[in-house]
């Protein structure tokens, strides 16, 4: 009511000037409020919240960026570097900070001359990265490459070209199982270990081997550098810089030549070599091959390279001197002898060996099917009579051998620094009735004492055996250097049972033994050892020496040397080897490089001709054949790069579970010594000859070939 | 007056030129901090336009009432015409244009309309009857004159020049003495409106600007970027600021347009909060000048002039400054006698110089004569 009369009030220009004055002071007082309130939020912000917004323009000028440190050295016993850092240009993405994945990698495949399939790996990275963690794209790029992404940064955001260090392993493949290799952390990684240095453009860490065990030591302190940057990026100006500190250097007992030369010299073969110094315990050399190289690992490993070494019958994913587990043959043997020894049997006894021992109502065969007459415990360890253990061991049963194999390292797992090891298996009877619910059969300890059946070991423990067999000491294997000498447990064997199974495994190589070819060409020193042959699969499949590579038996040989005073001990197991004729050859190859290098040197050069080059060498003709034939067809990828290992231990585990589900079975023995000139009298097998089975097949005498009667045939 | 100064020059109105003039060079000081420590590219030109432009600000103060009058309808039509022009040849052209090149210059006519429509709305309130007030025939017409520049405008699309034409024209109404409830009304009106037409008339990047406005850190590398720039360089100057050319949020380009929309803030970061209530200040005083010339004014259309000029004006200052500290959304409206930018200065300069002609013909006349 109040609005209408006034409306229809009379208005004047009096009304009009009053209203207009009136309304005004209502602007002015807006202006006035509005100015006040901008001068109240204008203080809130630059004064009460002023430490917040300097801090924030504070963290936009400048940018702190982390200088990965320089990873520790692992040196060997001589301080030469195993695994050292090699400066080079390095490329990164950080693909959260991309505008166009696509167009970048599109780019830097063409500044770097990328393939297919290396776009596609990093494509694959880039989309699995997670948050700011930083993807490598290259690492040794040469300065023209360097520099033609420095140019090109503003049209790739995210890309993090920089001056830094790789690791570089001098002698590749010769050391990837052992030291393991470096890469980028992943996403769980870096969930466990909250540091941002793992997700810093550049850093790697250890992945697998001893590179993943002595990370925390090897890994240093970042350098930190603070550089003013504009919006887009530019560096204006570096504001101050800290040396990153490098990480502390591991020294380790291996002998890197040594090592390099027993991986090389592993040739063709897929096997391994453990050479140990018999005082110390100290592992001179842990070879195994084929391996990977672990110089090209550190960026991931690539589709191609990981469908090459997956798809390779040969595992050379797989460490094999502590992952592979091998029935020990007949490498058992001296370590049996000490069990009987120990039991009182003397050596004297003998037994008549005429081919095979009937126990029950079966027939057990020695390897030689002539029979070996006459046999004593010295001719039973050097002539490897079957018979002779068969028969002994009947009388003493199975625990006193299997304590002992335990003694001697059999089952033990070591206390060293390795990820795993896979310990196998010594059985008896009270094992088999947990593991299978059956009762122990005679011809379980007929397998056991021949290193057969469920007794399984790794190349370690045979090195390990070979040592304590050696010194009668309780050797125990360590890979960190100290030049302190421990004092071993003494075993508690008499000088006289100690020096009479050295004697007999001298005669295995230096006498009428089963290795008579693996004799040292030096003048004064002998070395001692014991040959072994391990089945894998029935008489049904394979004959052990031809046939697929998959069904031939394993060579194995346990050393040491000199024989009167051991000094060196070690083991070498060649996967299908098709007997120990094709160990052995190498264990005296590398024993001779031990003492005198310029001979070892000599054996090993001709050699490689034949071969096709060092190990070296070969994995990068194989990993060019293969990317060829394949082409950008191989299979992908894991989704996780880090399960590949843990891949390769699960299919390890299945291979040793299946090897000893073999174990129930009768072992027919086959000679572990076919090319021994005295004991079989043929001498066709040339001692410098690749030990390739179809070499020495036709060498062999054709009643070794024959069927073996299985149990309940006879 | 003092026997020393010549009574021309003393009759000016000092008390706002030199606060004015102590603005500019204190602009142009920013400017030459925005430009990285150099006159060029800004404060160079920030000045010497300046100086053309007062130039022309005393040419207008000096126009007769009689020939304002008169041109004011003209004026308007012109401009409108041109507005119309530029939607043609932007529809011709195939996109949107705010300009025409008229060969020796660039004109932006929705710039010319702000102080225009101020003119023609005083011009029309001075000539409606004193008894028409209260009735349609005091809200239709200027409705539509104030209707066309703005849809135009919008067209372009330009936001922020159609708020600040819509702004002058709505205050030329309320000082005309409309009665109070039909802005109520429309104030109620708008309140239930701008959600529908929020959603309806803008453009996708103006809601974003909007949304932005009330929560910056969501998209902080997208539309709130700006915003947070903003505050972080007005935030982090203090009291006293970092010290003139050691602003570093604009040295490094982390703050967008320094030298334009967010002058403020370049200034703020290197003055401080000091500096920030200086600029203030200054703003205040010529606000209130610009006031108190529209209250001494003898007739009604002097006085609908002055307070619509000074309107205008206050609009930028309030908009800019509300923007750069995060409590308006980025509409792109420069701070007058800052901001690096010739149209914007035109603007102002025009509103100045038609202020500083009130105050002439304030002086001129003896007082109490009114309509």
């Amino acid at each position: 009511m109040r609005w209408r009369r006034r409306s229809k009030e009379l208005i004047n220009a009096v009304t009009l000037k009053n209203r207009f004055d009136r309304r005004t002071v209502t602007l002015g007082a807006l202006q006035g409020g509005i100015g006040v309130l901008l001068a109240a939020r204008m203080g809130y912000l630059a004064i009460f919240e002023n430490e917040k917004y300097e801090v924030e323009a504070e963290s936009n000028r400048v940018n702190l960026s982390l200088i990965p440190p320089r990873r520790g050295w692992i040196l060997d016993r001589n301080d030469a570097p195993l695994a050292s850092n090699r400066a080079d240009f390095r490329v990164d993405v950080i693909p959260e900070r991309m505008a166009d994945p696509q167009q970048t990698i599109t780019l830097l495949g063409n500044i770097l001359g990328m393939g297919t399939a290396d776009r596609d790996d990093l494509t694959r990275r880039i989309d699995e990265a997670r948050g700011f963690q930083a993807v490598e794209v290259g690492q040794g790029l040469t300065y023209d490459q360097f520099a033609a992404i420095s140019v090109r940064l503003p049209e790739m955001p995210g890309v993090v070209p920089q001056r830094g260090f790789s690791r570089s392993y001098p002698t590749g493949p010769a050391v990837g199982h052992l030291l393991g290799y470096v890469g980028p952390a992943s996403a769980e990684e870096y969930e466990k270990d909250n540091n941002p240095l793992l997700v810093t453009p550049g850093y790697k860490i250890g992945k697998d081997g001893l590179e993943k065990i002595y990370e925390q030591q090897l890994r240093g302190v970042p350098g930190a550098r603070r550089v003013e940057v504009t919006a887009s990026g530019k560096i204006v100006r570096d504001l101050s810089t800290r040396e990153d500190v490098q990480g502390n250097p591991v020294k380790l007992t291996i002998d890197g030549p040594l090592q390099d030369y027993a991986a090389r010299r592993l040739g063709l073969e897929s096997g391994s070599v453990v050479v140990m110094d018999c005082r110390t315990g100290d592992l001179l050399c842990m070879a195994s091959m084929p391996s990977f190289d672990p110089n090209s690992f550190s960026a991931g490993i690539g589709r191609v390279e990981y469908a090459m070494l997956s798809g390779n019958e040969r595992v050379p994913l797989r460490n094999k001197v502590l992952k592979g587990l091998y029935p020990p043959g007949s490498t058992v043997k001296p370590m049996v002898s000490m069990a009987f020894l120990q039991q009182g049997l003397k050596p004297e006894q003998t037994v008549f060996c005429g081919g095979g021992l009937r126990v029950g109502n079966r027939v057990f065969r020695c390897w030689k099917r002539g029979g070996h007459g006459t046999v004593d415990m010295a001719a039973g360890i050097y002539q490897s009579c079957d018979v002779y253990f068969y028969h002994f061991a009947q009388a003493i049963g199975m625990n006193p051998i299997s304590e002992m194999a335990r003694r001697y390292g059999m089952g033990q797992e070591f206390p060293l620094p390795v990820n795993s090891q896979f310990y196998g298996t010594v059985p008896d009877p009270a094992w088999k009735l947990k593991k299978y619910d059956q009762p122990w059969q005679p011809f379980d300890t007929v397998n056991a004492t021949i290193g057969q059946g469920y007794m399984l070991a790794n190349p370690l423990q045979l090195a390990v055996m070979a040592a304590r067999l050696a010194t009668s000491e309780m050797v125990v294997p360590r890979l960190e250097y100290s030049s302190l000498v421990p004092k071993f447990n003494d075993m508690g064997v008499s000088a006289e049972h100690k020096n009479y199974i050295r004697k007999a495994m001298s005669d295995v190589v230096n006498g009428p033994g089963t290795a008579g070819r693996a004799k040292l060409p030096l003048d004064n020193i002998l070395m001692a050892g014991k040959t072994g042959t391990a089945q894998v699969v029935g008489l049904n499949l394979s004959d052990g020496r031809s046939g697929p590579w998959k069904y031939r038996d394993h060579g194995l040989f346990i050393f040491y040397a000199p024989y009167d005073n051991p000094r060196y001990a070690g083991a070498v197991v060649i996967e299908h080897g098709g007997g120990s004729g094709s160990a052995y050859p190498i264990a005296r190859d590398v024993m001779t490089y031990m003492f005198d290098p310029q001979k070892g040197m000599d054996a090993l050069l001709p050699l490689e001709k034949e071969w096709g080059g060092t190990a070296q060498q070969r994995l990068s003709q194989n990993y060019r054949a293969y990317a060829a034939a394949a082409g950008e067809s191989v299979a992908p990828l894991p989704a996780q790069t880090d399960d590949i290992f843990d891949k390769v231990e699960a299919e390890t585990r299945l291979s040793a579970e299946a090897q000893l589900a073999l174990g129930g079975r009768v072992v027919a023995p086959r000679g572990d010594d076919a090319s021994n000139p005295s004991s079989e009298g043929v001498t066709t097998a040339t001692p410098q000859s690749a030990p390739q089975p179809a070499a020495v097949a036709p060498a062999l005498p054709t009643g070794q070939t024959s069927p073996v009667i299985g149990p309940g045939t006879q | 007056m003092s026997t020393i100064v010549p009574e021309p020059i003393g009759r000016q109105p000092w008390q706002v030129i030199l606060p004015l003039l102590f603005l500019v060079l204190f602009g142009a000081a920013v400017l030459h901090s925005a430009a990285g420590g150099s006159m060029q590219p800004y404060a160079g030109s920030h000045l010497m336009r300046f100086a053309i432009f007062m130039v022309m600000a005393i040419f207008i103060s000096l126009m007769p009432r009689t020939f304002i009058k008169l041109m004011a309808y003209p004026v308007y039509i012109v401009i409108l015409l041109l507005l119309v022009m530029v939607e043609a040849i932007g529809a011709v052209g195939g996109g949107s244009q705010r300009w025409i090149d008229l060969g020796f210059i660039v004109l932006q006519p929705s710039e010319f309309m702000k102080p225009a429509i101020v003119l023609v709305l005083a011009k029309f309130y001075a000539s409606l009857p004193i008894g028409m007030t209260n009735t349609w025939r005091a809200l239709v017409p200027p409705g539509v004159l104030i209707g066309l520049p703005v849809s135009l405008v919008l067209l372009q699309p330009d936001l922020g020049t159609a708020l600040a034409i819509a702004f002058g024209g709505m205050v030329v109404m309320f000082m005309a003495g409309l009665p109070l409830r039909w802005f109520v009304s429309a104030g109620l009106a708008g309140a239930v409106l701008a959600p529908i037409a929020f959603f309806t008339l803008l453009h996708d990047y103006q809601q974003r600007r909007v949304t932005t406005l009330f929560d910056p850190e969501s998209d902080p590398l997208g539309a709130g970027y700006h915003i947070t720039q903003s505050k972080i360089a007005i935030g982090s100057g203090g009291w006293f600021g970092k010290g003139f050319n050691q602003g570093t949020q604009s040295h490094l380009n982390y703050l967008p347009e320094p030298h334009t929309d967010f002058v403020f803030a370049t200034m703020a970061e290197e003055w401080g909060f000091i500096g920030g209530l200086i600029v203030l200040l200054i703003f205040g005083l010529i606000l209130r000048w610009g006031l108190s010339v529209a209250s001494r004014a003898e007739d009604r259309f002097s006085r609908l002039l002055a307070a619509g000029m000074t309107a205008t004006m206050f609009f930028y200052v309030a908009i800019n400054l509300l923007m750069v500290m995060g409590m308006a959304p980025v509409v792109g409206i420069p701070l007058p006698f800052m901001s690096h930018g010739g149209s914007s200065m035109l603007t102002n300069m025009i509103c100045l110089g038609m202020l500083l002609m009130v105050n002439r013909w304030n002086g001129s006349q003896p007082r109490g004569r009114s309509f």
